[in-house]
């Protein structure tokens, strides 16, 4: 990558016996969207918290925008917005007062401060409360007034740790778009952390799985897919209107289509896992032999399978190793299962 | 931040970007400082505080008022001239002067405005977003303590002022530039010690997580020092200390010394020791003298000057222990996680 505008470098560190960022190397470039994921405690607000010098890594550095974060955390944040994940303001204030606060601290000439706190509220879509309390403000309005916190002093980096969390899926779908046309429109680079992977999957050009304190794996979201998934990238579910009579022998018949490699059937539905595209050719099959098609879905692979998949390998990894982490994963594994 | 400005190109008028060069921005110290003055201005505890202060003020000056006649005209009490330091110190024993009430209510006052200055930062998650602008760590202690301090001086300086202005239409007497410095004194002291429960509960701001934990932390070490220290060190002594029928003079008057530098432990005990000898001229010493040093001397109030060499001591002693609270505070904060 050319010039990178965010560099980690070995970037560890450790509390006590735990390390909770274990070795970080990752180059995110200008303009890009950037999406951390990882389970909760998977060491990204660390990592992201070393971005800032908010933290000091144990080893190895963090540049951003040129600068070692570590030794120059004022020019760093500067340059790069935070926002982090429980974000609050001074309840006794009103929100535009929380704004032109954090406009001054970051130096805004007092006759300029109301103006831009005013159009950066509008910006973000709050212009009818700005006068209200911040107290006031729902869990949404606050992820936006920080989000306008953010983007008052006109960052080049802006860091979003869980910008997601405790929105509705509407605000959340309104928030995602809102700070994709940002980044498109201002060239701004984002990081975005979270566990909600569909969501990430909406905006990120690249993602980066983070687990255990270690970057299992980054990349956009279809390398990912055709390196996990390999031959069975393409599974075809075709449903059909009645039963599928048991007598009928499919595997026998499907043999002709070599791309397929494996085959599921249930009550009225069947899986078709193929190496390459066979949408059409086994719809027509379905076709000719005369049973009712009802629907044909496509499944492509999400965030979701891909982290499943990392998962999975990574538990019997840990089993086999007998490493402690086991056990935190596993309780994490079900839990995404269950969503 | 010209650079800066590239990426928002059209956002802002160009009007606005062209005066910003010309404009120059506040610190962000300056900043946090006025903020932090505008919350406490505007707090509860601080008005509830300021009214109890300036009910105990009302107070005490309403009954030396009252005896102001008789104090000035007694012969017998070198001080007797002196109007203003006798309006501050004089009682009629059912309602304590200014100065007894500030040792208790101070701390009440430094306490109150410094417990939840951290901790309540933190908790409310503001702490991580203030950290993540252009600013020091330690900007954010400094301005916590020096906005606190500014309120307390404003409050006390202007109280004094108040009490000498009053005290100027009431009795028509010109005030000396002597007893002008001395109630100025008397004004630093008291900010200093009430600076010195400010950094105490500042301090335990950053130790404790729970806002409430750390007041309750700070009233006991506050009351503590106020009712039982002095109970505790004369119980220690008087069972340690042989008794003092059966010492020689010398040997009485160095474990009475040693008794008072125990008690002077206490910041309250510093306080009182210092505000007595500044307001009171004719106080000399504040251990035991012999009869040599007593010697020759006339009962005659003290230039500032001496007085003030007397309470050196104590005042170093104040300066010292908000020293060590504020290094306490500095290195639990400086390097601490700042995540919620």
């Amino acid at each position: 990558m050319e010039n990178p505008i965010i560099e980690l470098d070995g970037l560890t560190k450790i509390y006590g016996s735990v390390r909770a960022v274990d070795d970080l190397h990752l180059k995110i470039g200008k303009g890009e969207i950037f999406g951390l994921l990882g389970p909760n405690g998977a060491g990204k607000t660390t990592t992201i918290l070393m971005m800032l010098g908010l933290a000091e890594p144990s080893a190895g550095t963090a540049f951003v925008c040129g600068l070692n974060a570590t030794t120059n955390p004022i020019a760093v944040k500067r340059k790069v917005g935070y926002m982090p994940d429980s974000v609050g303001f001074y309840d006794s204030m009103t929100a535009l007062e929380n704004l032109m606060y954090i406009g001054r601290l970051n130096g805004i000439p007092e006759e300029q401060t109301e103006v831009r706190a005013r159009q950066t509220m509008e910006m973000v879509g709050l212009a009818g409360e700005m006068d209200k309390k911040a107290a006031a403000y729902s869990r949404g309005m606050k992820q936006r007034l920080g989000l306008a916190d953010v983007l008052i002093r006109e960052p080049e980096v802006i860091i979003l740790d869980e910008p997601t969390l405790g929105i509705d899926p509407s605000g959340v779908k309104e928030f995602l778009s809102f700070i994709r046309h940002l980044s498109r429109q201002q060239g701004l680079t984002v990081i975005l952390s979270s566990h909600h992977l569909h969501q990430v999957q909406q905006v990120c050009d690249r993602v980066g799985i983070f687990v255990g304190g270690k970057l299992l794996v980054e990349g956009n979201i279809e390398t990912l897919s055709r390196n996990l998934f390999g031959e069975e990238s393409f599974t075809v579910v075709v449903t059909v209107r009645d039963p599928l009579p048991a007598s009928w022998n499919l595997r026998k018949e499907v043999e002709q289509f070599a791309a397929i490699r494996n085959i599921n059937v249930s009550d009225k539905s069947v899986e078709f896992s193929c190496t390459e595209d066979l949408t059409p050719d086994i719809v027509r099959f379905f076709v000719e032999k005369g049973l009712n098609v009802m629907g044909v879905h496509k499944k492509e692979f999400g965030l979701d399978d891909i982290y499943q998949r990392y998962f999975e390998n990574n538990l019997k990894k840990n089993i086999s190793d007998g490493k402690s982490g086991g056990l935190f994963q596993r309780s994490f594994f079900k839990k995404i299962k269950t969503q | 931040m010209e650079n800066q400005a590239v990426y928002f190109k059209g956002l802002f008028s160009k009007r606005l970007k062209h005066s910003s060069d010309m404009l120059s921005a506040e610190s962000p110290f300056t900043v946090m400082v006025r903020k932090e003055v505008a919350d406490h201005v505007r707090s509860w505890r601080f008005i509830v505080m300021v009214i109890l202060i300036i009910l105990t003020f009302i107070g005490s000056m309403y009954v030396s008022l009252g005896m102001i006649r008789n104090a000035v005209a007694n012969e017998k009490d070198p001080d007797h001239l002196f109007v203003y330091l006798k309006l501050l110190t004089i009682t009629d024993h059912t309602f304590p002067p200014f100065h007894i009430f500030i040792s208790f209510l101070g701390p009440l006052l430094g306490i109150g405005l410094g417990f939840d200055a951290v901790n309540a930062e933190q908790n409310n998650g503001t702490l991580t977003r203030l950290l993540a602008q252009p600013v020091y760590r330690d900007n954010l202690l400094l301005a916590k303590f020096t906005g606190a301090l500014i309120v307390i001086s404003v409050l006390f300086l202007s109280l004094g002022l108040l009490m000498i202005g009053g005290g100027i239409i009431i009795t028509g007497v010109p005030i000396e530039p002597v007893e002008f410095l001395r109630i100025l004194g008397f004004i630093l002291l008291t900010i200093l010690y009430v600076g010195f429960w400010l950094s105490l509960s500042i301090c335990l701001s950053v130790v404790f997580k729970h806002a409430a934990t750390s007041a309750l932390t700070a009233i006991g070490i506050w009351l503590f020092f106020a009712f039982f220290y002095g109970f505790v060190v004369n119980i220690i002594a008087k069972a340690l200390l042989p008794d003092n029928g059966f010492m020689a003079p010398e040997q009485a008057l160095a474990y009475n010394n040693l008794l008072l530098d125990l008690l002077r432990i206490a910041p309250g005990q510093l306080y009182n020791d210092a505000t007595t000898t500044l307001l009171m001229p004719s106080v000399r010493s504040l251990g035991p003298l012999t009869m040599e040093q007593m010697a020759g001397a006339i009962p005659s109030p003290l230039p500032l000057k001496e007085s003030i060499m007397i309470v050196w001591p104590q005042i170093t002693g104040l300066i010292a222990t908000i020293t060590v609270c504020f290094a306490v505070t500095y290195r639990l904060f400086m390097r601490r996680e700042i995540r919620t």
